[in-house]
């Protein structure tokens, strides 16, 4: 019940962070209920009226062949966020385990860790998600393990520092003294403590996730045709801004920047609610 | 390489930009100098060099002389091409064909001399030409398409006489000599940077050309631009009227539309089909646009692999490819479109010539049916990234049209880089987009290159036997041989009727240009000859 | 000093096993690329035989430990090996692309800086009100875009639309001369060698792909300043000093901001290091030829030896990138020390 109180607070006291709640849920939303709504089949061509500007009938507009681009964005909606979940989620799962052990048994679990994490690293990133899926080749499995692979670090660093933490606190103690086992007092105890600050980063990471996504098909590394997907809407709408055709990557790519700008404000939204002291 | 050359060449380059820079700015008025911009730039000064890629070539056209060149001819709307029948002097003033028609004799150029002022002689032609078939890969498979084979056939008989040995009579020998591999190089100056490891001078030439061509190399910043300024004492045609050309490497096709209808370049080379038609519209510029000879974007399909070993099949694919939007959508109609071809058996020997097949859905699916194929099957269609301007808009196109006849597509991107082995040399897609364009523009050097068994371009896996005694028979003799006609209808009516290979449309090369730029020639290595170029 | 000398020693010590496994990481991922060198070596209507010759004489028809072995004994001697593309030794391109690179990353660094650090100086002063969230929104939203995208906008209305920006033609528009090298730095040396017109054309090629690049870390920078000034400006010592009656401005420039700009600056490299990795997208758009044009072509090309000496150099900048930050901060602030 004050968990509530104070979630309530949060959104009421802060009209932002109210404002990207409820524009997640609407990306929610479309994500699931949007192909089954959407006026034109987002993969049929119509090369008759391809390049058409914005109308009535084409809230926004047609692409290079001709298909509708509203319907490819609310259709794109749902792969972009099943991308930039599932690649977060899964960097999370595996770095805070990783994370985990090396603060709880230190040592050389520690140090391995500890020299895997940097090398990922000292790779630039994007560069690192490129050379992953060029050599992997570009389905969209590839592409969320290459943004999971590169959000890595973060979590594990995060929960190995409040892992190592929370190890030394007396309750812990008193905890191992009463019989518990190592594993049950890790996954039970201390790491529902560690996962505030990660909880903030989650959200942060999804627009950096959707993001990623883009560079790599503008590169021609991302998703394969005919699927629609966001950033490679904009990358191949970015050939037709010059001519004049600017509503091919104008509508995808403000609807991308919302949806990032949602996720970051989402986050500073979670930060607020689960750790007021890191407030920024 | 070590670390001292790294320093080397800083210093080297540091000299070079320091001489430049006495340059006035002023020298580049715009007046007498002509920017040009291209997706790529050149990554090497030698054209016999191994892994020199396409835009290079432009440097062998610019930069060296060869024996002899092509003339010109006017099209009916205008614009200029080189003329492939008619041969013309350029370091070779005159020849002669031996009365047994195994040899000829050129008579070198007297007072036509290198950059360095040396004169050309016979002992650089025939160092060249070693060097030409000695080196392998790419240049010496070239000459040997004109049976230039070994150093034995060549001879320097005096200073100013060259012969070359045939060692088979062919209509190819001479034409090869005017493409852009056999540059005559400057032997002395390369000699003098040759080793016991490296005897052509390889790793001096890849950087330094010395050439005795109308254009000399002014600066060369890999990945940017390459400067070229006139050879003031070049004899070897007509002077260029420009004496500076920029060749600047812009990557975005975007910005190269941009930066051209705002003027600030002059020239933009191979512009993509929908900025050409756009541009051509629009007035503001010029749009040359000439048919590309000796070539079709086409589909192949691997005759090895089921269900293409069935002819069947590749006939219900022909009838099931959606030409007409894949003609307007990917190619913007800027092209001949090489489909709905009368009649199936060929009436002329004009190459490339349309088909016999267009859409026809019906006759699609009854031939599916008979091939047992009547509920489709499902394939991946593989498309060069590289070329994904085109390549993607079709593919999409036929993505949809094929699933019209039950076979479901799959399109598979593969990067540039990795397709020449996956689709030339490994022959392993069953299911592609291709774009050969012969240097010769013979119909048999298409079907030597494309539809001979095992050869590089014919990523089909094709193998007909007629046709293999026909193309060895016919790619030697002479136009004018009573055989000749005849073998070409035999060879185009098996293409039509095997179709290995579908074709969709020869393609235009497009260039654009500001309006007070003149003198642009097609010429069949589509790389511009800056020669002739020249502003109003 | 000798402290710091022996810290600063160990810590390069300790970044080696993390550059060991860069470069045991690059070369297993470049294998792994679909691309053959060989097949790109050999060139056009090269037939099986050739090529296989080709790999012959690159080395690369044996076993992947020994091709392992013989990178490493390269290393060694400084051989960084040759590019395919460009065919020339790859550390001559890294001498010629990095300081292109480094040059694009610091003015948008400092474009960045000069508009991220005013507007978290306000969010902090003005905590809550329209003014922070107004701030807010504005540095998210630079986030929030790709950088492609951004590009390619700026470059259609400043460039195309109103003509006011510079042809986006890389560096240095064709009718100048680059400067003589000295540092590779055009704005540099175009200074050293008085040619203020070269100064001015480079200063002009650089300011839209800045921008675009900077707008990417506007959130980050702002964000810490904010946070900050926040926690010093509620610090004691503030309170006294305010209640000695001093200035507003003297103790929010003289006192406040200093003591608030260490997580400033470490949060200043971060952003730095990251842009230069990813300065990628920027360089293609604009034509920039830095370092990440040139990973993207080695990559496309698989072009082995490039990609392993991109990232290779990279790592070992951010080492130093980070060392140097550490450093910088022991300076900034004498009760901070460096740990071993």
């Amino acid at each position: 019940m004050k968990n509530l109180k104070h979630i309530k607070y949060v959104l009421t006291e802060n009209p932002i962070t109210f404002g990207s709640v409820i524009l997640f849920l609407l990306f929610i939303l479309t994500a699931i209920f949007g192909p089954l709504l959407i006026p034109f089949d987002p993969l049929a061509s119509d090369t008759e009226n391809a390049l058409n500007p914005p109308s009535a009938l084409h809230w926004f507009g047609t692409d290079q062949l001709g298909r509708d681009v509203f319907s490819r964005v609310v259709v794109a909606t749902r792969l972009d966020l099943f991308i930039a979940l599932v690649a977060v989620i899964l960097s999370f799962v595996v770095g805070s385990i990783l994370g985990s052990l090396a603060g709880y048994y230190g040592g050389w679990t520690d140090r391995i860790v500890g020299r895997f994490l940097d090398t990922i690293m000292a790779f630039p990133l994007f560069v690192l998600a490129m050379a992953i899926v060029a050599a992997l080749g570009n389905t969209i499995e590839n592409i969320v393990y290459a943004t999971a692979i590169i959000n890595l670090p973060f979590y594990a660093r995060v929960a190995r520092a409040e892992v190592n933490v929370l190890r030394n606190s007396p309750f812990v103690e008193a905890a191992l003294v009463s019989g518990n086992s190592h594993m049950k007092l890790l996954c039970f105890q201390i790491f529902p403590n560690a996962m505030p600050p990660m909880m903030v980063q989650l959200s942060l990471n999804m627009g950096w996730a959707i993001l990623n996504a883009a560079g790599l098909s503008f590169i021609g590394l991302g998703v394969k045709p005919p699927d629609a997907e966001w950033g490679i809407m904009v990358a191949e709408g970015a050939n037709y801004i010059i001519s004049g055709e600017w509503w091919v990557a104008l509508f995808p790519g403000a609807v991308l920047m919302l949806a990032v700008f949602c996720f970051n404000l989402l986050g500073d939204g979670l930060r607020d609610i689960f750790d007021p002291r890191k407030r920024s | 390489m070590k670390r001292r050359d790294f320093i080397k060449g800083s210093a080297i380059l540091g000299a070079n930009l320091a001489l430049l820079r006495i340059m006035p700015a002023s020298a580049a008025t715009r007046a007498g100098t002509v920017v040009i911009v291209t997706g790529f730039g050149p990554n090497s000064m030698d054209i016999h060099r191994k892994g020199t890629n396409r835009p290079s070539y432009a440097m062998a056209v610019n930069l060296y002389d060869r024996l002899l060149g092509y003339g010109s001819k006017t099209l009916p709307d205008g614009s200029m091409m080189y003329d492939y029948q008619k041969l013309e002097p350029e370091v070779a003033e005159s020849w002669e064909i031996a009365s047994d028609g195994m040899s000829a004799t050129f008579k070198i150029r007297k007072g036509a001399t290198f950059w360095d002022g040396n004169p050309i002689t016979a002992e650089d032609v025939k160092w060249s030409f070693d060097r030409a078939v000695s080196v392998g890969g790419f240049p010496s498979v070239q000459m040997k398409a004109g049976s230039l084979i070994k150093p034995e056939q060549f001879e320097a008989i005096d200073m100013h006489t060259f012969k070359i040995n045939f060692i088979r009579k062919s209509k190819l020998t001479l034409p090869d000599l005017g493409v852009p591999v056999p540059i005559i190089i400057n032997s002395k100056v390369a000699k003098k940077h040759a080793t016991k490891k490296d005897p052509w001078a390889s790793e001096y030439l890849h950087k330094n050309p010395a050439g005795s061509g109308a254009y000399k190399l002014a600066r060369w910043e890999p990945g940017q631009q390459v400067v070229l300024e006139r050879f003031e004492n070049w004899k070897n045609g007509p002077l260029p009227p420009i004496k500076r050309v920029i060749l600047r490497e812009v990557p975005s096709p975007s910005t190269r539309r941009a930066l051209l209808e705002r003027g600030d370049i002059d020239i933009s080379y191979d512009v993509p089909p929908k900025d050409s038609k756009e541009l051509r519209d629009s007035g503001k510029v010029n749009v040359i646009g000439v048919p590309i000879e000796n070539s079709m974007y086409a589909i192949g399909l691997n005759v090895k692999m089921k269900p293409f070993d069935d002819v069947r099949v590749r006939k219900a694919l022909a009838y099931a490819i959606p030409y007409e939007k894949v003609f307007k959508v990917a190619a913007y109609e800027r092209g001949i479109p090489m489909y709905g071809g009368k009649s199936l058996k060929p009436e002329t020997i004009e190459w490339p010539q349309p088909f016999p097949y267009d859409t026809d859905y019906e006759k699609s699916k009854t031939l599916l049916k008979e091939a047992g194929y009547e509920k489709g099957f499902e394939i991946p269609l593989s498309i060069n990234l590289g070329l994904a301007y085109w390549m993607e808009p079709a593919a999409l196109l036929i993505q949809e049209s094929l699933a019209k006849v039950g076979i479901k597509v799959s399109i598979d991107k593969i990067p540039g880089a990795s397709w020449r082995t996956k689709a030339l040399v490994e022959k392993g897609l069953i299911f592609h987009m291709k774009s050969f364009g012969g240097w010769l523009n013979y119909p048999d050097y298409y079907f030597f290159w494309v539809y001979q068994d095992g050869h590089l371009f014919n990523s089909m896996s094709y193998k007909n036997d007629e046709l293999e005694s026909l193309v060895e028979e016919t790619l030697h003799i002479p136009l004018d041989d009573p055989a000749y006609e005849p073998n070409i209808k035999k060879l185009i009516g098996i293409a039509f009727d095997e179709v290995p290979l579908i074709p969709m449309w020869q393609p235009f090369l497009d260039v654009a240009m500001q309006k007070n730029v003149d003198g642009y020639e097609y010429w069949f290595h589509r790389q511009i000859d800056c020669r002739a170029i020249k502003k109003t | 000093m000798l402290q710091t000398l022996r810290i600063i020693s160990g810590r390069l010590l300790q970044a080696i096993p993390a550059i060991l496994g860069i470069i045991i990481v690059t070369f297993f991922l470049t294998r792994a690329l679909p691309g053959d060198p060989a097949v790109y070596f050999a060139g056009p209507a090269a037939d099986a035989e050739s090529i296989a010759e080709i790999r012959h004489e690159l080395g690369l028809d044996k076993p992947l430990p020994s091709q392992f072995l013989i990178y490493l004994q390269d290393l060694y001697q400084g051989d960084l090996g040759m590019s395919i593309g460009t065919g020339r030794p790859v550390i001559e391109e890294l001498g010629r692309r990095l300081p292109a690179s480094i040059e694009l990353t610091l003015c948008a660094l400092v474009f960045a800086i000069s508009i991220a650090i005013p507007l978290g100086l306000l969010s902090a002063t003005r905590p809550d009100t329209w003014i922070d969230h107004l701030t807010r929104m504005i540095v998210t939203m630079g986030v929030s875009l790709p950088t492609f995208f951004t590009g390619l906008f700026f470059i259609y209305i400043f460039y195309y639309l109103l003509g006011i920006a510079p042809s986006p033609l890389g560096r240095l528009d064709f009718i100048y001369l680059s400067p003589p090298h000295v540092t590779g730095f055009y704005l540099i040396d175009s200074l050293i060698d008085g040619d203020w017109e070269v100064f001015f054309a480079s200063l002009s090629q650089l300011i839209l792909p800045s921008i675009t690049l900077g707008l990417f870390v506007l959130a980050p920078l702002a964000r810490m300043t904010r946070a900050s000034m926040l926690q010093v400006l509620s610090s004691d010592f503030i309170r006294t000093a305010k209640a000695n009656g001093l200035p507003r401005r003297k103790i929010l420039m003289t006192y406040a901001f200093r003591n608030a700009l260490l997580p400033i600056l470490t949060t200043m490299g971060m952003v730095f290091s990251f842009l230069l990795g990813s300065n990628v997208l920027v360089e293609k758009v604009f034509a920039w030829p830095g370092i990440g044009s040139f990973a993207i072509e080695a990559l496309i090309a698989s072009d082995y030896a490039a990609v392993q000496c991109f990232v290779l150099a990279m790592a070992i900048l951010y080492v130093f990138l980070n060392l140097m930050i550490d450093v910088i901060y022991t300076l900034v602030d004498p009760r901070i020390k460096l740990s071993g």
